[in-house]
């Protein structure tokens, strides 16, 4: 990296301004005083609140990125795009079956995918959304619950989709899907949930909560610890 | 792979030639490492090191309540300016006639909590309203990355889960509501996977369990190092399934009470058009979450950018009991490089995994899985007083977590399985975690104490509930890792479920802010002048020249 007071241009909605280079397109846009409502969230990329597009002048490409994640550059002109339309229909879960008609009932659209890979492109995740969009056309609900599990649902693959897919949403159902109905259940879980129902640990938490702390910190002192699996 | 190909254009940034200097002896000591233990503190040992480092402890850090329920009690300064503090609305003035939205509950927050508060009233009938200050999901619950503990396993029970609670919180803990947070968790665990979380599992069902910092048994479940996420987009999913209206950037600014002092609802604001709605409600929940944003001590902070307290505010004027709000819980992991992320998580599932703290000579100074508070302490006293920390080109201090570890004790691709947001995070940048370190420096991340609950969720105050990071008790003076992502469930829905239930018979009387020109008055009374206002909202990142500009233009709102 260059000396750390250097500047950039930078045109925030079009508009040009001058920032230091070692900011993100979010604490670029503050220190300007821009005082953020819509577009901003967690802050460290896992929200999806800051999703952005932007042209570097003198180049074609659209890229897309998230604000909080993106260090801004020289000629850098973007755009926030803080929220996607899209209609998230109503389902009960527990009645649905981890099968391709469960997709399609909600998002008949999935069969429109060209597999032409803009949504890859546009993820500020790099996941394989065409990957995720060809299993669910499959209805691999397991395949495309894996490959979708990073998704943040920032909306960017959905406003590049020439299918006008909803992939994050799409995807979700997959992973809902593949949750509940797929994904083993835990035998050791079911063991301590009948043990609790049946009063097992009652009254030694009594005990425990009427102890002194003298008596706690005894126990605590010398609780035998688990080793770490190699 | 295509997308790694396409993406090359990113802005990568380096380790200064300093900082690689430091790497290399970190690099030479790490076969030695490996196999090395690290003895564990000695009660009196953490005890002094907490004293010596650990933030809480320096003077001036916190004050005396001189209004309110806790007057008199000691609250850390930031938190004080926000519950010592003038509402935003004129309880002389306010106009509250037009009631916009009658609801048997109302959830104030869209976060974890808020959401699990939400979907439990509506299984038990009653109609709900959830709002929240920026987009229902942004909130700490989908920042949680390590994990969510539970006592399920064999060799583990919820007695062995609350004993390492105790220890950890220093044995301030209030025991009932600790009872029942080990006592749900398994039945939480179990609601999660029916509605269709993703969580690590072997293939025959079993969980894939980790140690955290303070465990005595492995029992954090974990869905890679998404998990919180996860929870949040899972219950959101289901909160949009289930006929709740929610509003978003619409957060409540006051409470409403009747003449007998009764929650009786809440004035949002929509802060978009700066239009308040008034919401008369039977019973109301708050789960606003923490502080971080607040900034105690000027700390960075990994809270997301609606972290301010507000909830907390709320319930104080309306006479609320808090508790353990003199205690803030600072991160031991927030990314120290690059600064532009800087105060960002870094998981303790890093640690879990194996990943080791070392300083710029690449030695261990502690144990890796000593309690929250006392590794945070452990790095500042490296950095700070035996001056063995390592100095980024911005000028700001950490220490190496050793996270090239982790495929070589768990195997090759462990990390990127295991951790892929981690890996993402810094490759964004060009750093590559599986074969470098990375700086790190403790970073604000919760609010151990806030209002005080029973069992039920229920605070001081009639027909007003709590929880999440909100509420106070649960953890004492120090929370350990994935009990709050257990928390914001166990009591969101124990909130959720009570207020519901007890709607049926309940019928507030007529909303008034009476409570708010009491409270008014006490602060008049103790010299507090009204430029102090709450809740605050957002934080203002604007730097000083543009915030001088815009104060000569006197902006109007919620600015």
């Amino acid at each position: 990296m260059s000396s750390k007071n250097s500047n950039v241009t930078i045109y925030v909605f079009g508009k040009e301004y001058q920032v230091p280079q070692n900011l993100t397109i979010l604490t670029a846009m503050e220190q300007l005083g821009y005082r953020l409502l819509r577009g901003c969230g967690c802050r460290s990329g896992f929200c999806g609140a800051c999703a952005t597009v932007y042209r570097i002048q003198g180049d074609f490409r659209l890229r897309t990125g998230l604000a909080c994640q993106t260090p801004v550059k020289d000629g850098m002109v973007f755009s926030m795009l803080p929220f996607h339309p899209a209609t998230k229909p109503q389902y009960n879960i527990k009645e649905l079956q981890p099968n391709l008609q469960s997709l399609i009932r909600y998002y008949p659209e999935i069969m429109r995918c060209l597999q032409c890979n803009s949504c890859s492109r546009a993820c500020p995740q790099d996941l394989p959304v065409i990957d995720v969009m060809a299993a669910a056309m499959r209805g691999d609900i397991a395949i495309a619950a894996d490959l979708s599990f990073d998704c943040i649902m920032c909306g960017l693959c959905a406003t590049r989709c020439p299918a006008e897919i909803v992939q994050y949403y799409v995807a979700i159902l997959a992973r809902r899907l593949y949750g509940t109905r797929l994904a083993p259940r835990s035998k050791h879980l079911q063991e301590r949930l009948a043990e609790i129902k049946s009063g097992r640990y009652d009254e030694e938490l009594a005990k425990l909560a009427n102890m002194s702390t003298q008596e706690l910190a005894k126990l605590y002192n010398a609780r035998e610890i688990e080793l770490e699996a190699a | 792979m295509a997308q790694a190909q396409l993406k090359q254009w990113r802005t990568v940034i380096t380790y200064s030639d300093e900082m690689r200097r430091s790497i290399e002896k970190v690099t030479a000591t790490r076969p030695l490492r490996v196999k090395q233990s690290f003895p564990k503190l000695k009660p009196e040992e953490k005890k002094e090191l907490l004293a010596k480092y650990h933030p809480d402890y320096k003077p001036g850090t916190a004050r005396k309540l001189v209004v309110g329920a806790n007057k008199g009690e000691m609250i850390v300064n930031e938190l004080c300016n926000v519950v010592e503090a003038y509402s935003r609305m004129n309880p002389e003035k306010a106009d509250l006639t037009e009631i916009r939205i009658h609801t048997d509950v109302l959830v104030i927050g869209g976060g974890g909590a808020g959401a699990a508060a939400a979907l439990a009233a509506r299984q038990e009938d009653a109609s709900v309203v959830l709002c929240t200050k920026l987009r229902f999901g942004d909130s700490n619950t989908m920042m949680a990355q390590g994990g969510i503990q539970a006592a399920d396993k064999a060799n583990d029970s919820p007695a062995t889960h609350y004993l390492d609670i105790m220890g950890g919180g220093g044995y301030t803990n209030i025991p009932s509501l600790v009872q029942a947070l080990v006592l749900d968790a398994p039945s939480v665990i179990e609601w999660l996977e029916e509605l269709g979380m993703m969580f690590d599992k072997e293939t025959d069902g079993t969980f894939v369990t980790m140690h955290g910092g303070g465990t005595s048994r492995r029992r954090m479940h974990a869905a890679r190092d998404y998990t919180g996420a996860e929870i949040m987009r899972t219950l959101r999913d289901e909160v949009l399934n289930r006929d709740i209206q929610v509003i978003e950037f619409s957060p409540a600014v006051e409470l409403l009470t009747d003449v007998e002092g009764s929650c009786v609802g809440a004035v949002l604001l929509n802060m978009e058009t700066n239009e308040f709605i008034v919401v008369q409600t039977k019973k109301t929940i708050i789960a606003t979450g923490g502080c971080g944003r607040l900034h105690p001590q000027e700390f960075p902070t990994t809270n997301h950018y609606g972290a301010t307290a507000d909830g907390l505010a709320l319930a104080y004027r309306v006479g609320c009991k808090l508790a353990f709000v003199d205690t803030i819980q600072y991160h031991p992991t927030g990314v120290a490089f690059p600064e532009l992320i800087s105060g960002q998580l870094i998981t303790e599932k890093m640690r879990s995994l194996g990943a080791q703290l070392v300083n710029v000579d690449g030695e261990r100074f502690v144990n890796e899985l000593e309690t929250r508070d006392a590794v945070a302490s452990a790095i500042i006293k490296e950095c700070k007083e035996r001056k063995k920390g390592v100095e980024t080109p911005g000028g700001l201090v950490g220490v190496w977590l050793d996270t090239p570890l982790i495929d070589i004790l768990k195997g090759t691709g462990r990390t990127l399985r295991l951790a892929p947001a981690m890996v993402r995070q810094f490759k964004r940048f060009g750093i590559g975690i599986i074969n470098d370190p990375v700086l790190v420096y403790p970073s604000q991340h919760y609010q151990n104490g806030g209002v005080l609950i029973d069992e039920s969720g229920r605070t001081n105050v009639p027909n007003l509930y709590v929880a999440g990071e909100a509420a106070g008790g649960i953890h004492g003076r120090n929370r350990l890792m994935g009990n709050s992502l257990l928390d914001i469930l166990v009591f969101g829905r124990r909130a959720g479920k009570d207020a519901a239930q007890k709607s049926r018979a309940a019928s507030g009387g007529k909303p008034t802010l009476n409570h708010v020109a009491r409270f008014h008055k006490e602060l008049k009374k103790a010299g507090i002048t009204p430029d102090r206002r709450s809740p605050v909202l957002l934080p203002d990142y604007r730097s000083e020249e543009a915030k001088i500009e815009v104060e000569a233009f006197a902006v109007k709102g919620w600015e």
